[in-house]
């Protein structure tokens, strides 16, 4: 295993590790806010993908693009709460369960209806394309590191609102006590319908940006979301920074295991039974680390309650 | 007998009253759809076991349904193409017997809802929805990554499992297989939900606190529910590979977790018979909004959204009126 394919290794478990923070960071405020388990995050997520590639397909602009996947989750978020997610906060966790599992269908067959099966490509800009040189000679892929960049900066904007700004106090306010805030005279359900449109922006925006590399299609959102609940299991629920630390643990996890452990196994086992055991185990790995964490720390690494 | 006793009369006479016009009448497909539904309810009185009785939201159950049926595809495979499964330290061969196979998965599916639920119990809440969820998704991938048995195209059986004494190829005496094992599961589930452990495990889901205060470990109760819900989830997913004589990795999806919970809650939760109507309705909504529209899950989740959102009761809570069943 060469050092430059290990860095570039690296690198993309980053990039995808950046991806699942955005995801994930909606879910955790999304749940450390409202109490609300949202198996319908991943719905948005494709709706910010399909709303980037219908608009670039229709003006050839990325930047239109990548404003269009934030508008429409938004919006798409927060009409979502305003007709049905509302109804859920006081009941029980298998209802809200069950019925952003019933969002979820009737999402994706939509999609389908109005975009049909086939997937929808989205092209990287021509100001992005083509690969860039790194210190050490390493070449890689400058859209990708465009991304590392954009997922470190809306990290650190996201960050910064939470602690610093009024709404971030608001949010903060109704994470530990929601009846005072209310009592205090601030609009809760405004509150909660700007936190959820603020959690679905983030996702459509990853979902545009990981578009751009893979292709766009009907249920790419439930993988990514699941992994997404596997970081903030990791990093414990309601916590950014343990979203943050639990996204990128993931994305290197994932990343490295697919490189290094079919090479790992070689070393003492046949090849072809190496590339299935490593493999298997790589695919497996995620959850390993996951099943390891709880062991340790069952409400995770961050998880206070 | 009271009105909730008379609906679940009603439709547990449903099914074989279907299959026995569908005979009469020769309609060999709708006997395997009586079938199938028979083996989905099968597959939610499982879940229900943990569901409804344990207050257990778990989003893995595909895991223990797609355990019972690689276990069924694994030795029926190995019988088929004559390779024993492993020679050293012992032999093991495939097999094609019904019973044999229910019994590996039944013990498969026990060990692993056993070795998932040690560890996701140790959580609560949503913690163990996501979990649950994390654990089914991890053998999905092991059984797509693993090449031995088919990886993602799954494997196909060439001629249905056999059962002493019966022709299980002929659809209504695999009907029959079926319906006689539901009946017995939905007959020990009752008895499960009257014994002394099912109290206390209805109790622990009450409140926690007063059963740890009597002496009873609520962790070890809701484990034992688990493995056995695991355990019978295991035994519906086996036959569900040998009503379809295929098995693959969609068994495991979290898709597949998902259906069998929606069984439950159209039909009620907590209820006996809950998923008994919540999969005969699910196959007719299959096969009616199927027949109109290429996109029937949209109407799906319109009816699911629905059924959360306003009639709470299911199926049976809507028909049954305000009696509850066991709560």
């Amino acid at each position: 295993m060469s050092t430059i394919l290990l860095i570039e290794q690296v690198l993309n478990g980053l990039q995808s590790g950046v991806m699942l923070f955005l995801m994930a960071a909606g879910l955790t405020l999304i749940f450390g806010v409202m109490g609300l388990i949202n198996l319908a995050h991943g719905s948005l997520y494709m709706v910010g993908a399909f709303a980037a590639a219908a608009v670039a397909g229709a003006t050839g602009s990325f930047v239109l693009a990548l404003i269009a996947s934030l508008v429409a989750a938004a919006a798409a978020g927060a009409v979502v709460e305003l007709t049905v997610i509302r109804r859920l906060y006081d009941r029980d966790h298998l209802d809200q369960v069950l019925a952003t599992f019933a969002l979820i269908l009737i999402f994706s067959e939509g999609t389908r209806w109005i975009f049909g099966s086939f997937p929808l490509f989205l092209d990287i800009p021509d100001a992005l394309a083509g690969p860039v040189m790194l210190p050490g000679g390493i070449q890689y892929p400058l859209y990708r590191l465009v991304i590392i960049g954009v997922g470190l900066v809306v990290a650190i904007g996201l960050f910064q609102l939470i602690a610093r700004t009024r709404i971030g106090i608001r949010i903060r306010a109704g994470e530990s006590d929601r009846e005072m805030i209310a009592a205090l005279g601030v609009d809760i359900s405004k509150l909660y319908t700007i936190v959820f449109a603020l959690g679905a922006a983030l996702a459509g925006l990853a979902g545009a940006l990981v578009g751009a590399i893979q292709s766009v299609q009907v249920g790419m959102g439930e993988p990514v979301l699941i992994l997404a609940f596997v970081v903030i299991v990791i990093g414990g629920i309601g916590s950014i920074k343990g979203a943050l630390v639990g996204a990128l643990l993931v994305g290197l996890t994932d990343t490295l295991g697919g490189v290094l452990l079919p090479g790992f196994f070689a070393t003492f086992m046949e090849p072809s039974a190496a590339t299935a055991v490593g493999s298997s185990l790589a695919s497996m790995s995620i959850y390993i680390l996951m099943a390891g964490v709880l062991l340790f720390r069952p409400t995770g690494l961050y998880g206070g309650r | 007998m009271s009105r909730t006793g008379l609906i679940n009369l009603a439709l547990f006479a449903m099914l074989p009253l279907t299959a026995g016009a569908a005979l009469m009448l020769d309609e060999p497909f709708i006997i395997t759809l009586a079938t199938k539904v028979a083996i989905l309810a099968l597959a939610g009185v499982g879940l229900n076991i943990a569901l409804g009785l344990g207050g257990l939201v778990s989003l893995g159950h595909a895991a223990f349904f797609g355990i019972g049926g690689y276990a069924m595809g694994i030795l029926a495979s190995h019988a088929q193409s004559f390779v024993p499964l492993m020679e050293t330290p012992f032999l093991i061969e495939g097999t094609r017997s019904m019973p044999v196979i229910w019994l590996v998965a039944v013990i498969a599916g026990a060990l692993a809802a056993l070795a998932i639920g040690a560890l996701s119990l140790r959580t609560t809440g949503v913690y163990f929805i996501m979990i649950t969820l994390a654990f089914g998704q991890m053998l999905y991938y092991f059984a797509i990554s693993w090449p031995a048995y088919g990886g993602e195209d799954g494997l196909s059986i060439y001629v249905r499992n056999g059962f002493p004494g019966l022709n299980t190829l002929d659809p209504i005496q695999f009907f029959g297989i079926a319906f006689v094992i539901l009946a017995l599961a939905l007959w020990g589930a009752g008895r499960l939900a009257a014994s002394p452990f099912g109290l206390a495990l209805s109790a622990a889901r009450q409140n926690e606190a007063r059963v740890e205060t009597v002496g009873l470990s609520p962790y070890r109760l809701r484990l034992l529910a688990f493995v056995i819900s695991g355990a019978v989830t295991a035994l519906a997913g086996a036959l569900f590979a040998d009503l379809n004589r295929f098995v693959s990795p969609t068994m495991l999806s979290w898709q597949m977790s998902g259906e069998i919970m929606i069984f439950i809650i159209l039909g009620g939760v907590g209820r006996l018979y809950g998923p008994v109507a919540g999969a005969a309705l699910f196959i007719l909504l299959e096969h009616v909004l199927g027949g109109l529209s290429d996109f029937w899950h949209v109407y799906l989740g319109l009816l699911l959204l629905l059924v959360v959102l306003f009639a709470r009761g299911g199926i049976i809570g809507a028909l049954a009126g305000r009696e509850v069943a066991h709560d």
